[in-house]
């Protein structure tokens, strides 16, 4: 017990959970959006990826850092505009088009991939974000290092959240785009169109996704390999349900998520890890979300029209 | 047409000549209104007769084929959904559109502002909590919407028409979803209205609210203004009777050749039937007239074995049910069901043709061991497509391309094949076109002259009087003697329609 605590109170642990949850942060914020206006975007692992690659391969061809974040966001974009296509307008089923999404989003990184460094053993180096430490508040013991002495992307995450939350709850724009998710029949009624708010949500959110996916190339590691998005997407998406489809709770459970994924790092090395295998600590945070996931879905109000395609004329 | 003096001033809204014609069924035909403000008028008349219609004309929903509308002394531009918003009319739905999850002052919010905006929510409640005492109506700007009653529901949605600017505020069907004590409140509210100068279009087809709100009634019947009086001058039965017309039709068709009771209920009551008794004999059609919603459905259900009797008894052909009276029960009592609304209980839409013929009967005809048996299936549906003129690709094709008349034709068939004893057709030609309607009515009878009991539901009265040989009249759950044909007056009618003349009144 002594282990866990020591772990919970050094500065370098909650660093390491604000660092884990600022991918995880963009991309549920996304998802966020998209869900909000009524459309489930299974795509997002899939665009995580391409975000990955994309702003990677963009500052590994002589972009700066900040360019290849927008580089990403208009791919992610890009598979948006694909997602929302096929969703809002034609209607198609979300769970099969995302899926689909993923597939091809995920396929079309390392095939570019492939095609762009086809002699490459080992993944070659960019150089990534640098942490950027806020004057005086990077002092604050605990709180500090691990708030203030991040790169400029984390903080970009967190401002994120909060533009978000504004737009959504303080803009008339974020209350025709909520309703679109509620009820598209009285968005419509108010001579609005359902369709233009759900394919901006699944473009802008999309775009987001993606710089989730580039947060791991340019700011946590220097470099895009395969797998590494390593099923994060998925995890977002249970996030966004965590989080009641509030995008206050949900960079809450992002972070609580990411402490606990790096508390099972740390605990592999303290004495417990020696006996207990190294597996059970990579399941402890999925086991935790599937309880918090029994605890919490239950309340959240889910958007009424999630899911549902909307036909104009059609009742 | 003379226009009537409202109570108050000018002629705020002005519908001129409007016709509107769907294929060869014509929905409107020439119908002009004046509305004066601060007056209420009545706009009364049976489901298709062509209230909706208008309404959508009005809201740029439809194009007119002929005539204009003109708001405020300006021309309405045709076919435009924002135009009539904005020039002051405000509309309140039988089905709202309002969103459980957003807040009251969401909802009233909702595209009110430009997308692109930054504007605090303190001016929009304001707003709202004065509209809200002007006019009566208690809110709670903050609270969900989901955890408000339906009358409540409707008040937002009001509020919604007001905040809007709205000059005119038409409500279709507005009570059909309260409570009376909910639906005393809207009265209030829209006196409240129409004292500050507001005018209002009532869409109902319940006289005694018409004759309890309306300054004015003007009463459609097949698509055509019958008739316009002022309710001070009139009646619940003076209404009634503008709506049945001036003269019953004749009947269409021979007498039947009589049979044998097939089915009696004896003081049955169900929910939203009271004591009801009837008789349904053999080789006769027994129509039902009878103002919507007055315990149609619940009496077809009744008697299809969807709706279990509470009190009294059933008999088939001289017996009771040995069990539980079920749909299956009806079923194998030999009762066919013409369903009211094809598409929601009538058929599965994304079923095919064959499929759908077989919903009633896949057991007992179409399964053998436990397996379907779809050969037999697609040659049955075949039978019924050649037998009963489906215009369709063939047994394959999925119901839901069908258009209402082929739809229908495939539900007579499917019920007709079963050769049943009972019949009961619950509007069987609503939304029809003339030749489809025609088809139907000979096919029904076709079957009455083969024998069997048909029951007639319809709120037109022409096709009732037309075929049935002995009508009764069903008003608030209660069930009118038999008449047999010609003995029914209009006046009579109107009267029993009205709810009066009842032996047994409660």
């Amino acid at each position: 017990m002594t282990a866990i605590w020591e772990i919970l109170i050094s500065a370098s642990f909650w660093a390491a959970a604000i660092r884990i949850a600022s991918p995880l942060i963009f991309a549920t914020l996304g998802e966020l959006i998209c869900e909000r206006a009524g459309v489930l975007n299974l795509g997002i692992e899939g665009i995580m990826v391409i975000g990955a690659f994309a702003g990677w391969m963009a500052v590994y061809g002589g972009m700066s850092l900040w360019g290849g974040v927008g580089v990403a966001f208009l791919a992610g974009a890009a598979f948006g505009l694909l997602q929302g296509l096929l969703t809002v307008p034609f209607g198609l089923s979300q769970h099969v088009v995302g899926l689909g999404i993923t597939l091809l989003a995920t396929s079309t990184s390392y095939y570019a991939y492939r095609l762009a460094l086809p002699e490459v053993t080992s993944p070659p180096k960019i150089e990534p974000f640098q942490n950027w430490e806020i004057p005086f508040l990077s002092e604050i013991p605990l709180l500090g290092p691990a708030l203030f002495s991040q790169t400029p992307l984390t903080y970009a995450a967190f401002g994120c959240a909060i533009a978000v939350s504004v737009v959504l709850w303080r803009t008339p724009l974020g209350l025709a785009l909520r309703a679109a998710g509620e009820n598209p029949a009285a968005v419509e009624a108010q001579g609005l169109s359902v369709t233009a708010l759900r394919m901006g949500a699944v473009i802008f959110g999309s775009g987001l996704m993606a710089v989730g996916g580039a947060f791991l190339t340019l700011s946590a590691f220097s470099s895009f390999f395969f797998e590494m998005v390593n099923g994060r997407g998925w995890i977002c998406i249970a996030l966004v349900v965590f989080g009641a489809w509030r995008p206050g709770k949900a960079v809450l459970v992002a972070v609580l998520f990411a402490a606990f994924d790096a508390l099972q790092i740390r605990l592999q090395q303290t004495p417990v890890g020696a006996v207990v295998p190294y597996q059970v600590f990579l399941m402890l945070p999925y086991v935790l979300s599937i309880l918090a996931l029994i605890v919490m879905a239950r309340r959240a109000e889910v958007p009424a029209a999630l899911m549902v395609p909307y036909n104009k004329g059609e009742r | 047409m003379t226009p009537t003096e409202g109570p108050a001033g000018e002629v705020v809204l002005r519908l001129d000549g409007i016709t509107k014609r769907f294929g060869g069924l014509v929905a409107n035909d020439a119908i002009s209104l004046t509305l004066r403000a601060g007056e209420v008028v009545a706009l009364l008349g049976e489901n298709g007769a062509g209230k909706t219609t208008l309404m959508n004309i009005l809201f740029g929903h439809y194009l007119a084929d002929q005539g204009s509308v003109t708001v405020f002394g300006k021309p309405l531009p045709p076919g435009q959904p924002r135009a009539a918003l904005q020039a002051g009319v405000g509309m309140v739905h039988q089905h709202f559109t309002l969103a459980d999850n957003l807040t009251v002052l969401e909802n009233i919010r909702l595209g009110t502002e430009p997308l692109l905006s930054f504007r605090g929510a303190g001016a929009a409640r304001a707003r709202v909590l004065a509209l809200a005492q002007d006019f009566g109506l208690a809110v709670h700007p903050d609270a969900r919407l989901g955890s408000l009653s339906v009358g409540e529901r409707q008040r937002i949605e009001i509020l919604k028409a007001l905040y809007r600017n709205a000059r005119i505020l038409i409500l279709d069907e507005p009570t059909a979803v309260l409570t009376p004590q909910e639906s005393d409140a809207l009265f209030a509210t829209l006196k409240k209205a129409t004292a500050r100068g507001l005018s209002i279009i009532f869409i109902s087809h319940k006289l005694q609210e018409v004759m309890a709100v309306a300054d004015r009634c003007i009463v459609l019947r097949q698509g055509r203004v019958v008739g316009e009086v002022e309710t001070r001058g009139t009646s619940r039965a003076g209404l009634a009777a503008m709506m049945v017309g001036e003269t019953l039709a004749e009947a269409k068709v021979a007498p039947g050749p009589g049979g044998p009771v097939r089915l009696r209920l004896a003081e049955v009551s169900a929910p939203g039937l009271h004591r009801v008794s009837l008789e349904l004999r053999g080789g006769t059609i027994t129509g039902l007239a009878g103002v919507s919603g007055n315990g149609q459905a619940a009496l077809a259900d009744l008697i299809g074995g969807a709706l279990a009797p509470l009190s009294g008894r059933i008999e088939v052909d001289g017996n009771r049910p040995s069990g539980a009276w079920t749909p299956q029960a009806a079923i194998g009592a030999g009762v066919g069901r013409i369903p009211e609304d094809r598409h929601k209980t009538g058929t599965v839409a994304d079923f095919t043709l064959a499929e759908n013929t077989a919903l009633e009967t896949y057991r007992s005809r179409f399964a053998r061991r436990g397996v379907m048996d779809w050969r037999a299936v697609r040659a049955h549906a075949r039978a019924v497509i050649d037998g009963y003129d489906v215009r369709c690709e063939g047994p394959d094709q999925r119901i839901r391309l069908l258009s209402g008349g082929n739809m229908q034709k495939l539900i007579l068939g499917r019920v007709m094949e079963e050769a049943p004893g009972i019949l009961i057709a619950n509007q069987p030609v609503r939304g029809l076109d003339v030749g489809a309607i025609a088809y139907v009515h000979a096919r029904l009878v076709a079957a009455r002259d083969a024998g069997a009991a048909v029951l007639l539901i319809s709120e037109d009265l022409d096709e009732i009087t037309g075929l049935s040989d002995v009508i009764h009249v069903i008003s608030a759950g209660r069930l009118s003697r038999g008449f047999a044909r010609g003995e029914l007056t209009q006046a009579g009618i109107g009267l029993l329609m009205a709810g009066q003349g009842f032996e047994h009144a409660a």
